[in-house]
């Protein structure tokens, strides 16, 4: 918890000196030099604990702690025609240690992925022509981790209407990822149970590609909503070299599900204004894959304007999911079976996830910084219905 | 799946019929709509959340969140 917070003070530090370095913008004035715009920086430190792990089979430890930096810097200008540019960088980190990735090698107590950093950079461009509310984007992103290798690129448009209250938006994306195959110690060639670790290798290719399209309309003055579907693919190696199965003959496999995965999530949200203190977030998502499973997504988040700049939002996230039917538990998987996973993720579960958060954005800035825009905080606590709970704390700022 | 599938294309479909009734609401009378906390989407403070339910849940999508790139193996 500690490091969370002392890496989220000296990133500040370093934002706070940056944007003391930047002459206070006129926002009527549409410049043609590319202006910083936005700096926003997220920290989150997360923890869970449960007794299903994949590494081991559906049984044991899946203790595990993230902490996250993302860094998001924004540059805006307008071009010759009148549009706005902006160009978004982003830069994140996380580390993690894991109990589960630690009985890759169930004789080691501790071996090489009991802990690990992800980065992930990325950068989009969009082009806004205000006039004819239209606005087209590209980006491209990496994310790079000891056993995992994604890159990404998008394109996407977005259409206003003519009286400007609703808008139309269409995003592809596509993901290209290797997968490094780290098997179970004890399924390597060669392995003569000695504890002698065969390093075998090679990767091996993970596609994505997500089409996403949303319509958002104003209904009145106080009330607007979004309806959203995706329709994703994935081919290639979906399941996870060190997740081991256990048969009901006590052999011990490794995952092995489809190398072909379709998801269909529609979901729809309606914000709303009552009097000038209350707004209601509500979300629904319908989601379904041809791996059978199936889930239902509402969520509901009530800020409270305590003023004009500080308000209190307590939220919550029920979530309930069918099972894969590429799951059974720990020793219940046979011979038989053509594919077959003790990943819990992929089980039937409910799970509730509620907490609260903190905004506060007074005109002369937080306390009393006119760079620091705006700060944020949240808590949640997410639990399972299969015996696994945690929890996650974030802070945004948001400096100009 | 198909049945799934129509029925959340004809809900959107009523939807936006539903929608098209709806009155012109001018830039000077949107100060509710544009209130920071009326945002249609996920917020930058939402990020990890998302990320980590992605991660411990078998389905993801259609919350203006990524759909792939990046392995959650743990």
């Amino acid at each position: 918890m500690k490091k969370i917070f002392l890496s989220a003070a000296a990133m500040c530090a370093m934002l706070v000196a940056v944007a003391q370095t930047t002459a206070v913008k006129d926002s009527s004035f549409k410049s043609r030099k590319l202006k910083l715009d936005e700096i926003s920086l997220v920290s989150s430190y997360y923890r869970q604990n449960g007794d299903h792990a994949s590494v081991t089979g559906g049984i044991g430890s899946e203790k595990l702690s993230d902490i996250a930096n993302v860094i998001d810097i924004s540059f805006i200008r307008h071009d010759n025609k009148g549009r706005k540019n902006t160009l978004a960088a982003e830069f994140g980190i996380d580390h993690y240690t894991s109990a589960s990735s630690d009985q890759i090698d169930l004789k080691a107590n501790t071996s090489a992925s009991h802990a690990d950093t992800r980065i992930y950079p990325s950068a989009n461009w969009t082009v806004e022509d205000e006039n004819k509310g239209r606005t087209y984007g590209v980006g491209v992103s990496v994310s790079s981790e000891y056993d995992y290798l994604s890159l990404g690129a998008n394109v996407s448009f977005a259409q206003k209407t003519n009286n400007k209250n609703g808008e139309f938006s269409a995003k592809f994306q596509a993901f290209l990822d290797q997968v490094t195959l780290i098997t179970p110690v004890e399924l390597r060639p060669g392995y003569n149970n000695s504890g002698k670790d065969n390093r075998n290798s090679g990767t091996a290719a993970r596609n994505t590609f997500d089409l996403s399209l949303s319509y958002s309309q104003i209904i009145n003055q106080r009330l607007q909503v979004l309806l959203s579907g995706d329709a994703v693919q994935q081919n290639g190696y979906l399941s996870l070299p060190f997740h081991r199965v256990y048969f009901k003959d006590n052999s011990v496999h490794q995952e092995k599900v489809p190398d072909s995965r379709t998801k269909i999530p529609v979901g729809i949200r309606a914000n709303y204004f009552a009097g000038d203190k209350f707004i209601f977030k509500t979300y629904y998502r319908f989601y379904k894959d041809n791996f059978g499973i199936q889930s239902n997504t509402g969520s509901l988040e009530m800020p409270v304007k305590i003023n004009p700049f500080l308000s209190i939002s307590p939220f919550y996230r029920y979530y309930e999911q069918t099972a894969s039917k590429y799951f059974a538990p720990y020793a219940t998987h046979t011979a038989a079976d053509e594919y077959y996973t003790s990943n819990y993720d992929f089980s039937k579960f409910a799970s509730n996830f509620f907490g609260i958060g903190f905004r506060s954005a007074p005109p002369k800035g937080v306390f009393g910084n006119r760079h620091l825009k705006s700060a944020e905080m949240r808590y949640g606590h997410y639990s399972k219905n299969v015996q696994l709970n945690s929890d996650i704390i974030s802070l945004n700022l948001n400096f100009k | 799946m198909r049945k799934n599938i129509f029925r959340s294309l004809l809900f959107s479909v009523i939807s936006l019929l539903a929608l098209s009734s709806c009155s012109t609401v001018k830039a000077y009378q949107k100060n509710r709509l544009n209130d920071a906390e009326m945002v249609l989407g996920n917020r930058k403070i939402e990020k990890t959340e998302n990320s980590f339910q992605t991660y411990r849940e078998g389905s993801s999508g259609a919350n203006s969140g990524k759909t792939g790139g990046g392995c959650g193996c743990n």
